[in-house]
């Protein structure tokens, strides 16, 4: 082969090599998901399984470096507070969720969306009360599973609170406890999110952390 | 001489063989497409809208198919026949042009592409818009009572609201048979599409206008829904299912409904044609 | 003119390595356009970072970005030399006009005046960016297998959506203007070189840095809108959808240029003789081309920059909220959009027409049908852009009339049929692969075309619009179309542009791999699309289940026969390297009859013309039995 031909096989190997690297960096990026986290199983009468679960007005720069003030959910796993929306739970059986708010109040653009729906009873305890439905402009995040028809709009820390939190895991911060339950059917991957324009910031704030998964949008995984 | 090309078959014998074979394979094809293949094409009859566009996918199917089976069977006669013997470097007849066939070609798809849009502007202004999102202002509208729902789209759901039933809101669409309806779709943040495929629905949803469809449904059934129009990370997973119901389930239906979902209609906005897409409280 | 000018090494002395690297060259292009990214980054940080409190909250700073990727590509083009002519006039020292021209392989890395250089530039630097628009289709088959999405993740899939439609919808506009106008145009018309060689170049490196601009968006979040970009969505969009903007704005500027360098290289270099009934079929075709791209693009980089203006410094140009409109968007959009698929199919027709007569041994038939053809597609495409907007809402008396325009404009795509079927008739085909694309394109353009039939039907759209349909359809007539005379331009032309082979049974194994891959992956898209599922979506009902695994099997094996192409081009190309005859088509067309390679000046002697190009085929006389009119006479 001639001196210029080796030249040009040269730079076609390298020409290659680096194809394949990027290839593998844009699949691997691709494919990229939060890690999936299984609810906890309830022991006793009943049975089903519980998810613990908390909204946090900044996630904080060690659980991302790259988006620190964006809000997120979280999910709680033998003690330890896991940044991920990916949940698994059983087929044909109940799911009890208890979730700590943290955020303030931003509002639902849609106050349809204020009313509990699909939970068992229709309803959902917030710091202890049972209500069917909260004042619209008082909405911090929701909780819903379209395709289960699961709706539950989560309230906001009340204005003037003493200690919000600042970053997560927020634990000792001003928060509201929501707990509901529902019941799930078929096995398959369904999607959940919350319809509070909360991505402050972004056009109708409905944009960054409210369209990335990991932070307010998420899978639940029947199994 | 023109013997040069195929000294026992002269020009006519070509043309001969391959308008019959074209002709046979039209008379075939297209009855079939209109009778057999016809009834069955989308969207089905859910609808007046929906059996009107099937009405129209089949007649543009039909003049579709001798266009297809014209250049098709003529690349594959062309293929077959008019071949470089192998070995040789033979040349064509050197023709340029001939008037009588390019005059001929330019009148028949003049006549048949203005006749395919004459024919579908009688369709869409005589099926009130054959289904499509008209805007705010729909040319031609239907006579007769007709049942008000709005359609809300917004990342990444769609409601429905039932002014003529106290402005309540429902997650699904629930209508009843054979009561022209009068959709108004709107959104309240990015562009969604709502589409009812069954029914022959399709209107976009843009933030701050009205967008109005007209349609009949025709047969209970249910029907799917989905987002036709990108609008971000869960468009694919923005569908649900509706259904078409008899006039007394319907009412006993949106009764239950109002029940169902008293709290949430005394919050909600009173009904417009359009809503502002900032939230009940603006965001800090 | 002598045009013995030595080719390749012409350093007399040995430099060390370091000081030949000193210079305007990529690598200070490179370092630059990292030096210009990071300047204006800086710049849009002291600009924005800290005046505007909510964008620390979501942590995005779209100024910085778009200031970034100015300066970079400011920087880049700097780097390569392109400052160096404008200043050095501006201090008044003599014009010069040719760059790099004599040196080695050295000048396919920089700035080279030469327009047979700056078309094997394209002719590689798009097929790069071709591959990677390929790797990210089959990412997003490979996610259609499920009817969830469990491979890739949801925003992910969107942003693999929207980088695999833009790259190849920016990269492949300049498709075959790029390569093959740029090198074979100014040696059909007996010119020595383009009207504004530097402005050519230019037009290349601004795709070059397009490309990787939109490639850095995954950096960036990706972005959720596809190919078209609309508002609002686009202004919630994280920051990678600045790369699309500027991507876009870039490839604009790109397109615009090269269709201004092309038009007045049409118009203004012909040699002597060569009036507008003797120009080649194909020049045609690029002249219409570019009268689309200086038309078209300038729209398009307005809207991006009001886009950008949403984004960064919340005006409301698109926000209905804030008094603007959706409707403006996707208006000037589509005003854009509508010119460029026809930009994308018009050198389709330009190839095939031009490709024909060589196989079939017959002159092309219908040329002045074929030019109005031409000209009336270029004429109408501005007046059919709403037919993307039937059921959007958009004024209802309008409608009829876009129908009326859109089914207008079948009018002049069928004479480019008819013309086909003219010179196939009673002809003596060569089945090389050039003629078999050929072919193949007549299929696939024509299933495109009929499809579009149904899509420019209001009553019909409803039943089709934002589904699968439309992806089939433009699939049909991009794919099928442009890409399938592209293929068919570069087996053609590469013995001439390299004086190599390629290897024929590869080329076959190629051909045939595509094309019934091809129709195998999209012919069942019309069914999904008529039975109802959407586009750009991760989620389906299970019922489509089976055909969405047939089609992404399809499209592996699709991507397959690229991956044979690209072997037999570095297999023929690089290690074989068997020489190609000087004329192994025996086309009667001009740029058959300089030697390969082509001299740096094209012809030693200006041509003169006396007729076009095609003479094939023996003379017919009247009167024959059943004979059509004489030869040279008719249109």
């Amino acid at each position: 082969m001639s001196q210029s031909g080796k030249r040009i096989l040269g730079v076609g190997a390298a020409v290659v090599l680096t194809c394949a690297l990027i290839g593998l960096y844009v699949s691997s990026w691709a494919t990229s998901m939060p890690p999936t986290v299984a609810a906890t199983p309830v022991l006793g009468a009943g049975g089903g399984t519980q998810l613990t679960l908390e909204t946090v007005p900044s996630i904080g720069p060690n659980y991302s470096p790259t988006h620190p003030s964006w809000v997120s959910y979280l999910i709680r796993q033998n003690g330890k507070w896991i940044h991920s929306t990916i949940f698994k739970v059983r087929a044909n059986s109940i799911v009890h969720v208890t979730l700590y708010q943290y955020d303030s109040a931003s509002g639902l653009r849609n106050p349809f969306l204020s009313q509990v729906q699909g939970t068992v009873g229709g309803t959902a305890t917030i710091d202890g009360k049972t209500v069917n439905s909260i004042p619209p402009e008082e909405a911090s995040h929701t909780f819903v599973i379209p395709e289960m028809g699961v709706f539950v709009p989560l309230p906001g820390i009340p204005e003037g609170a003493k200690t919000p939190c600042e970053f997560a895991p927020c634990e000792g911060a001003d928060h509201r406890t929501v707990s509901f339950s529902f019941r799930t059917g078929k096995k398959g991957r369904y999607r959940w999110q919350c319809f509070v324009p909360c991505a402050a910031g972004t056009i109708a704030g409905f944009g960054g952390p409210m369209q990335t998964l990991g932070y307010m949008d998420g899978f639940i995984d029947v199994v | 001489m023109s013997a040069e090309s195929h000294p026992a078959q002269p020009e006519g014998n070509h043309a001969r063989r391959f308008t019959a074979i074209w002709l046979i394979a039209s008379l075939i094809a297209t009855p079939l497409v209109i009778f057999v293949l016809g009834p069955e094409l989308p969207p089905g009859n859910g609808s007046d809208v929906a059996s009107g566009q099937v009405t129209d996918n089949t007649v543009l199917l039909a003049m579709a198919t001798p266009v297809l089976l014209l250049v098709v069977i003529y690349l594959l006669y062309a293929i077959i026949v008019f071949r470089q013997p192998a070995g040789a470097a033979l040349e064509g007849p050197a023709v340029r042009g001939d008037t009588k066939i390019q005059t001929t070609w330019i009148v028949v798809t003049s006549i048949l592409v203005l006749s395919l849009a004459a024919y579908g502007t009688v369709r869409l202004e005589q099926g009130y818009g054959a289904g499509s999102g008209s805007g705010p202002k729909p040319l031609t509208v239907p006579k007769g009572p007709k049942l008000e729902v709005q359609v809300i789209a917004q990342q990444w759901a769609f409601t429905y609201r039932y002014p003529g039933y106290g402005g309540v809101e429902t997650t699904h669409l629930v209508l009843p048979v054979d009561q022209t309806v009068e959709l108004h779709v709107t959104s309240i943040d990015a562009i969604h599409s709502f589409w009812a495929y069954q029914l022959g629905v399709k209107a976009d949803a843009n933030p701050g206008v009205d967008n109005v469809a007209f349609f009949r449904p025709t047969t209970e059934q249910i029907f799917e829904v989905h987002c036709a129009e990108l609008c971000g990370i869960w468009h694919g997973a923005m569908f649900d299912h509706g259904r078409i119901v008899s006039a007394p389930a319907f009412a006993l239906w949106i009764r239950e409904q109002q029940i169902r979902f008293a709290p949430a209609t005394k919050v909600l906005e009173p009904y417009a044609k359009t809503y502002s897409p900032e939230p009940t409280r603006r965001a800090h | 003119m002598s045009t013995t000018a030595a080719t390749g090494t012409t350093q007399p002395t040995a430099r060390p390595l370091w000081r030949r690297l000193i210079g305007f060259n990529l690598l200070t292009a490179v370092i630059l356009g990292v030096g210009g990214y990071y300047l204006g980054w800086l710049i849009g940080r002291e600009i924005d970072g800290p005046s505007y409190v909510f964008r620390e909250k979501v942590n995005e700073n779209d100024v910085a970005l778009l200031l970034a990727y100015f300066f970079g590509v400011v920087g880049f083009l700097i780097g390569l030399g392109f400052a160096n002519y404008p200043l050095s006039r501006m201090l008044g020292r003599p014009a010069s006009l040719r760059e790099k021209e004599q040196q080695g392989i050295g000048r396919y890395f920089g700035l080279c005046t030469d327009h047979k250089v700056v078309g094997m530039q394209y002719l590689v630097g798009i097929g790069v960016f071709f591959f990677i628009g390929g790797l990210n289709a089959m990412l997003i088959r490979t996610q259609l297998l499920h009817s969830t999405p469990t491979f890739v993740g949801p925003n992910q899939y969107l942003s693999l959506v929207g980088m695999h439609g833009t790259m190849m919808m920016g990269m492949m506009t300049s498709g075959i203007l790029g390569p093959f106008a740029n090198y074979f145009v100014p040696i059909m018309i007996g010119a020595r070189r383009m009207a504004f060689p530097r402005i050519e170049a230019l037009t290349f490196w601004l795709l070059m840095a397009a490309g990787f601009i939109l490639t850095s968006t995954i950096f960036f979040g990706g972005f959720p809108t596809g190919w078209t970009g609309y508002a609002p969505l686009n202004t919630q969009a994280v920051m990678g959808m600045d790369s699309y903007i500027c991507f876009f704005a870039l490839v604009g500027i790109s397109m615009c240029l090269l269709g201004l360098n092309m038009m007045a290289t049409i118009i203004t270099m012909r040699a002597p003789g060569l009036t507008w009934s003797r120009l080649p079929i194909f020049v045609w075709s690029v002249f219409g081309t570019s009268i689309l791209m200086v038309l078209a693009a300038p729209t398009l980089i307005a809207t991006l920059l009001m886009a950008a203006l949403d984004r960064s410094i919340n005006t409301s140009f698109f926000i209905a909220g804030g008094g603007g409109s959706s409707y403006l968007f996707q208006n000037l959009f589509w005003f854009f959009g509508h010119p460029e698929v026809y930009i994308l199919a018009l050198p389709g027709f330009g190839i095939v027409l031009e490709l024909l007569p060589v196989f079939t041994r017959k002159p092309l038939w219908g040329y002045r049908l074929a030019v109005s053809g031409m000209l009336g597609v270029t004429l109408m495409s501005f007046f059919v852009w709403q037919h993307h907007l039937f059921v959007s809402g958009i004024n209802a008396d309008l409608r009829p009339f876009y129908m009326l325009s859109t089914e207008i404009i079948s009018i002049p795509t069928g004479f480019i049929f008819l013309c086909v079927m003219g010179t196939l008739w009673r002809s003596r085909i060569t089945f090389s692969v050039p003629m078999l694309f050929c072919l193949a394109w007549t299929f696939n353009f024509l299933i495109g075309g009929l499809s579009g039939v149904f899509l420019s039907d209001t009553p019909s759209d409803v039943t089709t619009h934002g589904s699968f349909f439309v992806m089939a359809h433009f699939h049909y007539t991009i794919m099928g179309g442009l890409i399938f005379a592209f293929f068919a331009g570069i087996y053609y032309w590469v013995p001439k542009m390299t004086g190599l082979r390629l290897n024929e049974r590869l080329a076959k194994v190629h051909f045939w791999g595509m094309f019934l891959a091809f129709n195998s992956t999209f012919l069942p898209l019309f069914v999904l699309g008529f039975e109802g599922m959407p586009r750009r979506v991760s989620f389906y009902e299970p019922k489509f289940h089976a055909l969405n695994v047939w089609v992404s099997v399809s499209a592996f094996v699709l991507g397959l026969s690229m991956l044979v192409f690209l072997f037999n081009a570095v297999y023929s190309l690089i290690f074989v390297r068997a020489r190609a005859e000087s004329n192994p088509w025996r086309s009667k067309s001009l740029e058959w009859q300089v030697p390969t390679p082509v001299p740096v000046h094209n012809f030693d002697q200006i041509p003169v013309f006396d007729s076009d190009p095609y003479d094939y085929g023996t003379p017919v006389t009247i009167g024959a039995a059943g004979a059509p009119a004489a030869a040279g006479a008719g249109a």
